[in-house]
């Protein structure tokens, strides 16, 4: 383990402080220049905008997955079928999941084909390649990810508590708001930094979806290792990439929240 | 009121996320060539079958799959056995860390290491780097699902069977392994279906006579419409579907 994961890593944190060969290796001497690209604003933009699109994504999985939850955790004897079915479509493969949206959202992919023989539309709209095709990759992909732990925390619910609520005279959306879910939020706090730290280091969505244009930072890792062939600005972004997932988590375990859920 | 309301919610949302599946499955049996619904067809089936690259990925991906699934199962095993034994708050640390860590950061980082190996031996990027990677990468889940599984598994069955005079290692093969025998199976299973499925890490470690199934669809979505591309990914939806349910059975045991 330590030798698979860890010593890769110190291998790249070394790439980091090197210098860039000139046939794309890397080379001597020692530098924080790498680091110092970084601010350079063309990152620094690609930076906040992987920043925003995860967390538009793990604001939108939260609004969609809550309620799914809910339900989920309400449905009595059918519960585990249920749970089943959000995590059916989970389980197949990424690529096919992402290629699905492909072929539904092209210029000649279902909806516009559709959309074009009823005389809707008069040519193909541009639903690919941009951030609203990301993001419904994004959550179509991480619902799954939050839905669980959101369940977990439901499911541990006394509906005592809220029954006791609506007998006090308590209307449903109160209810909802401040018993149910104050009381469930370890678990949508544990879904979202789940959530948040896949978008974040997403590379296949962004590729595949977003086309060339929204470049997140995982594409950028890639990119640097690849055709830039800059190998330790690539290592730098990537561990960048992975400070900034470490202190999200660092956050939620040390986080009051955590030690309720654990 | 408020119920029926959730429940046509949950309906939606679940149609959100099988129905683009259902989608791309039906259009594998389409008989025209582009997105509209002409009959009902298996020439895209018969032409993926007879696809040389696709043929020549699919073997690839099983031999990576297969290996790296055996030895991962392993190693993740008694990982798990080993933290269940003592605490080891650093290897389990790591193991988390490494679940969350971004896919594309594993990748670069393996490269580099391999990068950093050929330097001193005249080796290159091939089969095998694609299996230590996949290797790598599914440990964690396995020892995960083993974890979870010798959480609720009585210390005291193997303490009786040292009393009772066996040695370390039989205590382990005789009573313990026969206990986790679903556990571990469940867990061999998912192993494969994760390497299996991988892309991203793969194709910054795979050398250029390892092309793995994912990466020829991959390249074959990238070219575009291509119905090929539906039949391959309906015949992964519904492996990937059996093996899993077939895991969770296991687990569930």
């Amino acid at each position: 383990m330590a030798l698979f994961f860890l010593l890769p890593l110190v291998i790249v944190f070394a790439c980091s402080l090197l210098t860039r060969g000139d046939y794309g290796g890397v080379e001597q001497p020692w530098t924080l220049e790498s680091y110092l690209r970084i601010l350079d604003p063309l990152y620094l933009a690609i930076f906040w905008r992987s920043l925003w699109i995860a967390t538009v994504a793990t604001a939108l999985c939260s609004l969609l997955g809550f309620p799914l939850a809910l339900f989920v955790a309400r449905a009595g004897k059918r519960r585990n079928l249920y749970l089943q079915l959000v995590l059916l479509p989970f389980w197949t493969s990424f690529l096919v999941r992402t290629y699905a949206w492909l072929f539904i959202l092209r210029d000649t992919g279902l909806v516009n084909t559709v959309l074009l023989r009823m005389h809707l539309i008069a040519g193909p709209l541009p639903l690919l390649y941009n951030d609203g095709a990301v993001l419904l990759g994004l959550v179509y992909n991480f619902l799954p990810f939050f839905v669980l732990p959101v369940y977990a925390a439901l499911e541990r619910l006394d509906p005592a508590l809220a029954e006791a609520a609506a007998d006090l005279g308590a209307r449903p959306w109160p209810v909802l708001w401040r018993v149910i879910v104050p009381l469930s939020a370890p678990g949508i706090m544990a879904g979202a930094v789940l959530l948040f730290i896949p978008c974040l280091g997403a590379y296949l969505i962004p590729d595949l979806l977003g086309g060339g244009k929204t470049v997140m930072l995982g594409n950028l890792v890639q990119n640097q290792f690849t055709t830039a062939r800059d190998w330790p600005f690539g290592s730098a972004a990537s561990l960048v990439l992975m400070l900034l997932s470490a202190l999200v988590l660092a956050g939620l375990v040390r986080s009051r929240v955590a030690r309720e859920l654990l | 009121m408020k119920q029926r309301g959730l429940a046509v919610y949950a309906f939606c949302a679940l149609a959100f996320l099988h129905l683009p599946l259902l989608i791309l499955v039906a259009f594998s049996f389409n008989a025209n060539r582009f997105t509209v619904w002409e009959g009902f067809s298996l020439r895209w089936y018969q032409a993926a079958l007879s696809d040389p690259q696709l043929a020549a990925g699919l073997l690839n991906s099983l031999i990576i799959a297969g290996i790296a699934g055996v030895l991962s199962t392993i190693i993740g095993t008694l990982a798990a056995y080993g933290m269940w034994r003592r605490a080891a708050p650093v290897l389990s640390g790591t193991l988390y860390l490494s679940l969350v860590t971004p896919e594309i950061v594993t990748g670069v980082s393996l490269l580099a290491l391999f990068q950093g190996v050929f330097r001193f031996l005249h080796l290159h990027l091939g089969l095998w780097t694609v299996i230590i990677a996949h290797v790598a990468f599914s440990i964690a889940y396995v020892t995960l699902v083993l974890s979870a599984r010798l959480r609720g598994y009585d210390r005291s069955l193997e303490e009786a069977a040292l009393d009772l005079g066996a040695s370390p290692w039989h205590a382990f093969t005789r009573v313990t392994l026969p206990v986790l025998a679903p556990a571990i199976a469940a867990a061999g299973l998912l192993a494969l279906v994760v390497s299996f499925d991988d892309y991203v890490i793969t194709s910054l470690v795979a050398g250029v006579d390892s092309e793995t199934l994912p990466m020829v669809i991959y390249a074959m979505a990238r070219r575009g419409v291509s119905p090929v591309v539906n039949a391959v990914s309906a015949l992964i939806v519904v492996g990937f579907s059996v093996i899993i349910l077939i895991s969770q059975r296991l687990q569930n045991q």
